[in-house]
């Protein structure tokens, strides 16, 4: 390629007390590449984009933009040359409309006053160029999250935009969502926008990128053509070592029935059949907002059922409150670990006996010693990575962070467990570590119930697929009819 | 993974901690020595008793509004609560001739129902609690004043007096009930089950739910401990006052609040140790007592009170911008 460099990093380096975060790291990216960033969690990739954004100082070396060098870049330096940056987090107003988004902070024609009728019209064009159906006047909290993702991507289009850094764009985004997200990436390429695109997937990135780079430690490792490099080899760069991303083999098959749905209507959902056997996987598919994560919320009684039956082990039961369901012994993984599942100020321990408070007190008075005991055969048997137990789970990786969300429920005993998109945003390694521990509790016996967006992971975990469209039941696939096609297919409802 | 970083930010964090915990208290030593200096009379027994004495009446009250306050909550109504109670309460002793034995039992009663409305309204009406406990406030107070029909009730049994006004060993009764409120708050806070519901509804709400806690329960048995214990107060106040008027009481919410946020309460609720209250509380009776010393004009010792809190919260402010910067960079180094 002579295309021409654009941006070029040279010997960046950063170090936080006590880690080198950055080490002496030098990238090139073209003009009008998609370039995408691999690395494991802790691997220096936010790092080095907020080296590029201006969000933090780098200790030494120098960042190139557009052949000029500089030792210190600011957010408005940055933004001033071209670069935006869609974090995993969005920066949208919720309350405000999709052009007031867009135009954000800005002035339109050197007008002192704000023209909603203006920046409406200068939104719809944006949006236009992408083919989406998004109106300017609607709030971005009545938004789907695939539309705000959409609205990041305009903002930072609107601004004139040379190089867009894109975090994990594909994260919240179902499978057709991803399709359009890729359309627009092609779209912005060949205008001449160079893409750097960071994600965990990485059949996205043979899918979407031209070259890859790959991070570990907080070093540069490689930069590879995306054509000439092959799934194992990025893996074996990216951890260093020989990782296979491979699903375990099951030992034992299902067994009798141990949760059953007749007729479930509520929360969105409209008259859902399902059941799950013991020592079963049962997968569930279905496109963001097809009603996956509001099911789970209905069996675990966390919102209101209008209509159905569910029965636990044959018996029908009355679930009008997680306690409920706790007390059946369902347990619920939420999707949104830190805003459901965690309590992140408080320690890893605290977290992982608090369901079971009870039990473990005696006149409501909490034993301590069985608290210290239970926390830490958890931490040993699902391998959590902390210095103590006393550690604020805040400070833990994400996956390290999903590993006590899952302690949490194995503490509480559950026999049927509810798995929301359980390995969403953590890496490569504690992927792996998640998969065999639930093919360990399914080979134990528990009835498990998997909400992923991960089609991969999806098929290879689970023994059948449920598929859901629009809040009902699609249909349901057996283990040897299983296609990722036809899947897709029953998931937006085109047959 | 990421041993390195995490080992070292867990040597941050409990550093951080460990200032946490010892700046306010850092703070009162400070103000204790500063002060032994500019007034002679300050550091002696007699008036280390007296200030004591004077805080103990909100520190009481204060460990209820922790409650609440680790809970996520807050209740304004303390002062309003006691101005309504401390009323009913001279009136059921002097007007209706009812024996101390019946009356306290029944004022604690009745402090634990004002408490158990503001719990109501807060669920019932899925109003912020500062918003609904504003509005409570002016209505107790108000009934206060009705009840009280502009008198200066005067006239109880002796008895009465010893609440107040009476000493164990040397230590007034007022700062007894503090220390054993104290403890048992610190038990329950620290100890119980009920004590990890309470962290965690403040901690996070929704997680909290999800683990099968009782939201609505919680929220109004938190505002019923709060009246209780401020009923306490009541008692003891009237006792020290031995008159019943409306301006018993009144305000007496600033110095709880103040005595929180100086001693590490998070207005977010999650965070608090009794420790902390207490030396917050001391922190503020330290002050009074010193400017009373000083003879400081009334309105000059509001505004160092009001510089107080505005510190105090400044400081809390501070703290949460830190632990998130922290938590940011924990992020980077993770991701």
């Amino acid at each position: 390629m002579d295309a021409k460099v654009v941006l070029s990093l040279e010997n960046i380096t950063k170090r936080y007390p006590g880690v080198l975060a950055l080490n002496n790291v030098s990238i090139d990216f073209l003009e009008g590449e998609v370039h995408a960033l691999l690395g494991e969690n802790g691997a220096g990739k936010s790092t080095l984009i907020k080296a590029v954004s201006g969000a933090i100082d780098i200790d030494s070396g120098i960042i190139k933009i557009n052949g000029k060098a500089y030792h210190k870049v600011t957010p408005l330096l940055s933004r001033s040359l071209g670069i935006e940056v869609i974090y995993q987090e969005f920066n949208l107003v919720p309350a405000l409309s999709v052009a007031e988004n867009i135009y954000l902070c800005e002035r339109i024609e050197n007008s002192a006053l704000f023209n909603a009728k203006e920046i409406e019209k200068k939104a719809a064009r944006v949006l236009d160029q992408f083919g989406v159906n998004i109106n300017p006047q609607s709030l971005v909290q009545d938004l789907s999250i695939a539309d705000q993702e959409i609205v990041e991507i305009a903002k930072a289009v609107s601004k004139n935009v040379k190089v867009l850094i894109m975090d994990e764009p594909s994260a919240p985004l179902s499978v057709s969502e991803v399709e359009m997200m890729f359309k627009i990436i092609q779209q912005l390429k060949n205008k001449g926008v160079t893409v750097i695109y960071i994600s965990h997937r990485l059949e996205e990135v043979f899918r979407i990128s031209d070259r890859v780079s790959v991070m570990r430690d907080g070093c540069y490792v490689t930069t590879k053509n995306t054509i000439d490099t092959s799934r194992q080899e990025l893996i074996n760069l990216m951890v260093g070592r020989e990782l296979r991303e491979s699903y375990p083999p099951r030992k034992n098959p299902p067994g009798e029935v141990a949760l059953e749905l007749k007729n479930i209507t509520g929360n969105g959902d409209k008259d859902i059949s399902l059941m799950v056997r013991r020592g079963e996987i049962l997968g569930i598919s279905g496109l963001v907002g097809a009603g996956r994560t509001e099911l789970a919320q209905l069996i675990f009684g966390a919102a209101h059922m209008e209509q159905g039956e569910i029965l636990v082990k044959g018996q029908p039961v009355k679930i009008k409150s997680p306690l409920d369901a706790i007390k059946h012994r369902i347990g619920l993984l939420t999707e949104d670990r830190k805003g459901q599942g965690l309590f992140l100020d408080l320690a890893v321990k605290w977290n992982i006996v608090f369901p079971i408070g009870k039990q473990i007190s005696k006149y409501g008075v909490m034993n301590t010693k069985k608290e210290d005991e239970i926390a830490s055969h958890f931490k040993d048997r699902i391998n959590i990575k902390t210095p103590s137990l006393s550690q604020p789970v805040i400070y833990l990786s994400g996956g390290n962070q999903q590993k006590v969300v899952l302690a949490k429920s194995l503490a509480a005993d559950s026999d049927i467990l509810i798995f929301d998109e359980p390995t969403r945003g953590i890496d490569v390694g504690a992927k792996q570590e998640i998969y065999h521990l639930m093919t360990e509790l399914a080979d134990s016996g528990k009835a498990i119930l998997m909400i992923s967006s991960d089609m991969e992971e999806l098929l290879g975990m689970s023994d059948r697929i449920i598929v859901l469209c629009e809040g009902q039941l699609a249909g349901e696939v057996q283990k040897d009819q299983f296609n990722q096609n036809y899947i897709l297919d029953l998931a937006s409802g085109t047959n | 993974m990421n041993d390195r970083s995490e080992f070292f930010s867990n040597i941050g964090g409990k550093l951080g901690a460990i200032m946490k915990k010892n700046v306010p208290f850092l703070i009162l030593v400070f103000l204790l020595i500063l002060f032994s200096f500019m007034a002679p009379n300050f550091m002696t027994f007699g008036n280390m008793r007296t200030l004591i004495r004077q805080v103990s009446f909100s520190g009481i009250s204060a460990v209820g509004l922790m409650f609440v306050m680790i809970s996520g909550g807050i209740d304004l109504s303390l002062g309003s609560q006691i101005v309504f109670s401390n009323v009913l309460l001279a009136i059921m002793m002097v007007d209706w001739q009812l024996p101390i034995g019946v009356a306290i039992p029944l004022i604690l009663l009745v402090g634990t129902g004002l408490g158990a409305i503001n719990g109501f309204l807060c669920i019932k009406l899925k109003i912020h609690p500062l918003i609904i406990t504003l509005g409570t406030s002016q209505i107790f107070k108000c009934f206060g004043y009705i009840i009280n029909r502009s008198r200066n009730i005067m006239g109880f049994p002796d008895s009465f007096r010893w609440f107040g006004q009476g000493y164990v060993w040397g230590i007034p009764v007022p700062v007894i009930v503090m220390i054993v409120v104290a403890l048992i708050g610190s038990f329950i806070l620290t100890k119980t089950y009920f004590g990890r519901k309470v962290f965690a509804l403040g901690g996070n709400e929704e997680a909290a739910r999800l683990a099968g806690v009782n939201l609505n329960k919680m929220k109004v048995i938190l505002f019923m401990i709060c009246g209780f214990v401020t009923s306490i107060t009541t008692v003891l106040l009237l006792s020290r006052v031995f008159a019943g008027q409306t301006i018993t009481g009144q305000g007496l919410e600033f110095d709880c609040l103040t005595a929180a946020l100086l001693g590490g309460v998070s207005f977010k609720g999650g965070e608090g140790t009794i420790f902390g209250l207490i030396v917050g509380i001391i922190i503020i009776g330290v002050l009074n007592n010193a400017m009373q010393l000083a003879s400081f004009p009334d309105f000059s010792q509001t505004v160092v009170k009001g510089t107080v809190l505005l510190i105090a919260v400044a400081f809390d402010v501070y703290q949460k911008s830190r632990k998130a910067k922290k938590t940011v960079e924990k992020v980077t180094l993770a991701e």
